[in-house]
């Protein structure tokens, strides 16, 4: 029988502090066994669970794009006991991963559509992941205009500034970057995410918004997605929760009947508006 | 297969025997409670107590479990996963609602895409053999879940006390197979199962305590936001005893120590339980995390699984150390008036 529970091994290969705050860093991680990194298949939005031998597990969204084939990548902020374990290992050290886990994006409905990316702080992970599958010379053509908007607090905690530069070169995606307010050497957008969306209006025409951020993020969002246009069945939201085995068995990660780590974490606006209350 | 008898003063000699070649589990007075143990002679089971303190859920989930081994050196890590099961097991003398458990739990971790190995493994190598209650108590309310005390739903073999001896009914291919296993156990005289049928009546007019729990499912859809848990959480001390004494709780949280990744009994009821890294709480009080338990039991388990998550054990009413009950509990929901409802659609 499989036993979910056993990580791969794997050794952080290449460690990228992301903020100025140094609290978020990439790791990039490779299996030890090339065989399991092959049936590592994962989908942009999908999580794994991530052991720091001594210290615990915890799953971390998955950062890297699934057509990155020799490495993956988790961006993890210091946190609690395992993520503060994490962030004083070194490279070279050997980690373990279980996953992936969730239904991730669905790509087949995005796929010939327009796509709007929103997010906000350093949960802009797996929609960096989706931002790049999207690039990714072999898949462009796949999808029609990408738009992003991307707000962090202020311009140190924006994350992936490498991709956001290479990403600005490009003519086939609509970067807006944003931070809370103004400060001294900031030349873009300033203001909060739902207000940049507001003014960057992204037509809701054969499109699909992906949204992903703080819970008072959604709160805001939300109705500039809807006065867009954007009907609930075409806004995908991606949760967090507390979660220990990632597989729907620990039983903490629920919103009603639904288990956040296998039902989701991606869910439409629509079936967010039927479940309870409760994240 | 016929059903059999056995002395009761013969009961020791059959779990000697027994013993050479399983594992068996059985409801032992150990540690001043009542629980499911790993038997280290025959004359140490206590079959004449009522139902034991601490389910027997343990014998497949064990209050902590060891997932793996790790040895970490400077560049390496070493795992070993433990062996699960060593050989087959027996479980003696689990009560009807208890052995129902088992069917709820198996529903839950042996389904769906991800199957809990541990769990499956043991419940694969294991028979369960149940003892009926004659007694039920004043807190049991097994009836109203569709169990009963003489109940065979999870049993492999049913035994029932008729004084003297025990009767013993094969369920499963499984409880047949260990019954062969005795060739000298008497048959069962007509007198024997009539007296047995007599008692299982007796006892089942004895379960006094009735819930309604039909339609509750349908009604709880629209009371997340009902100030009926404001107002149950009152007393309500977070204490988790419920759900630790709860046979079908099994929520755990898993943790590294002394180079094993375990798991370990957790519960809803603990304010960490849902406590996000960043402070954030989904449940930050006593409200939600009851609602919590009474939703999953009663509405989101017959959602995803067809039925209650409840066997009417009557374990959180006893051990509550408030004297919060389940019964009223699903009593009062159930008393609601269905126009109460606020659709959430």
């Amino acid at each position: 029988m499989t036993n979910p529970y056993i990580p791969n091994l794997t050794v952080i290969r290449k460690i990228t502090t992301e903020n100025e705050a140094k609290d978020i860093k990439t790791f990039e991680l490779t299996f030890k066994d090339s065989e399991a990194m092959k049936n590592f298949k994962y989908r942009c939005g999908q999580f794994a669970e991530i052991s720091v031998f001594g210290a615990g597990e915890c799953p971390i969204g998955i950062a890297s794009s699934p057509m990155d084939k020799d490495a993956i990548q988790f961006t993890v902020k210091r946190v609690g006991v395992v993520t503060t374990a994490l962030h004083n290992s070194e490279e070279g050290t050997v980690m373990g991963v279980r996953g992936p886990y969730g239904n991730g994006f669905p790509m087949e409905r995005l796929e010939g559509r327009n796509v709007v990316i929103v997010g906000g702080g350093f949960a802009f992970t797996t929609l960096r992941s989706l931002a790049n599958f999207i690039l990714h010379k072999a898949n462009r053509e796949k999808f029609k205009d990408l738009t992003v908007i991307y707000g962090a607090r202020n311009p140190g905690e924006l994350i992936y500034k490498y991709d956001l530069e290479a990403w600005k070169k490009r003519d086939d995606i609509n970067l807006n970057v944003t931070i809370d307010s103004a400060v001294p050497g900031w030349k873009g957008l300033v203001g909060f995410v739902p207000a940049v969306l507001k003014d960057v209006a992204p037509s809701s025409d054969n499109a699909i918004a992906v949204v992903c951020g703080p819970p008072i993020m959604y709160k805001f969002t939300m109705p500039v997605i809807s006065e867009l246009g954007f009907s609930p069945e075409n806004v995908l939201l991606s949760f967090e929760m507390r979660m220990k085995c990632g597989i729907g068995k620990c039983g903490r990660c629920n919103i009603g009947e639904k288990f956040v780590c296998k039902d989701g974490p991606v869910f439409t606006y629509k079936e967010f508006q039927r479940m309870p209350k409760e994240y | 297969m016929k059903w059999k008898v056995i002395e009761k003063s013969k009961l020791p000699n059959l779990i000697g025997e027994l013993a050479r070649e399983y594992e068996i589990f059985a409801p032992v007075d150990r540690k001043s409670i009542g629980s499911f143990e790993r038997l280290a002679s025959g004359s140490e089971v206590s079959l004449d107590s009522r139902n034991t303190k601490k389910p027997p859920k343990d014998v497949f989930i064990p209050q902590t479990e060891t997932l793996f081994t790790y040895k970490t050196g400077k560049q390496e890590v070493e795992l070993a996963a433990p062996q699960v099961v060593i050989g087959q097991r027996v479980v003696l003398a689990v009560r009807p609602c208890d052995a129902k458990s088992f069917v709820l739990l198996d529903k839950f971790l042996s389904s769906g895409e991800y199957k809990d190995a541990y769990y499956k493994e043991k419940r694969k190598n294991t028979t369960i053999v149940g003892l009926a209650c004659n007694h039920p108590l004043s807190t049991c309310f097994c009836t109203s879940l569709g169990g009963s005390p003489h109940g065979k739903e999870g049993l492999d073999v049913l035994l029932q006390d008729i004084n003297d001896k025990y009767l013993i009914e094969p369920i499963t291919e499984r409880g047949e197979k260990l019954i062969e296993k005795f060739p000298w156990l008497k048959e069962a005289e007509r007198a024997d199962i009539d007296k047995a049928k007599k008692l299982s009546d007796d006892a089942e007019a004895a379960v006094k305590s009735k819930v309604s729990i039909d339609g509750v499912d349908n009604k709880l859809d629209g009371m997340f936001d009902d100030p009926i848990w404001e107002q149950i959480c009152q007393k309500c001390l977070n204490c988790g005893i419920c759900t630790f004494f709860c046979p079908t709780c099994c929520c755990f949280d898993v943790l590294d120590e002394d180079g094993k990744r375990i798991r370990i009994w957790d519960s809803c009821q603990f304010s960490c339980f849902t406590l996000h890294g960043s402070g954030h709480n989904p449940r930050p009080s006593g409200k939600e995390r009851m609602r919590q338990r009474i939703m999953h039991k009663f509405n989101y388990f017959v959602k995803t699984h067809g039925e209650s998550f409840c066997v009417g054990c009557g374990r959180c009413i006893q051990e509550c150390p408030v004297n919060l009950d389940i019964r009223e509990v699903v009593g009062a929901i159930s008393a609601l008036p269905t126009d109460k409802r606020s659709d959430n659609d």
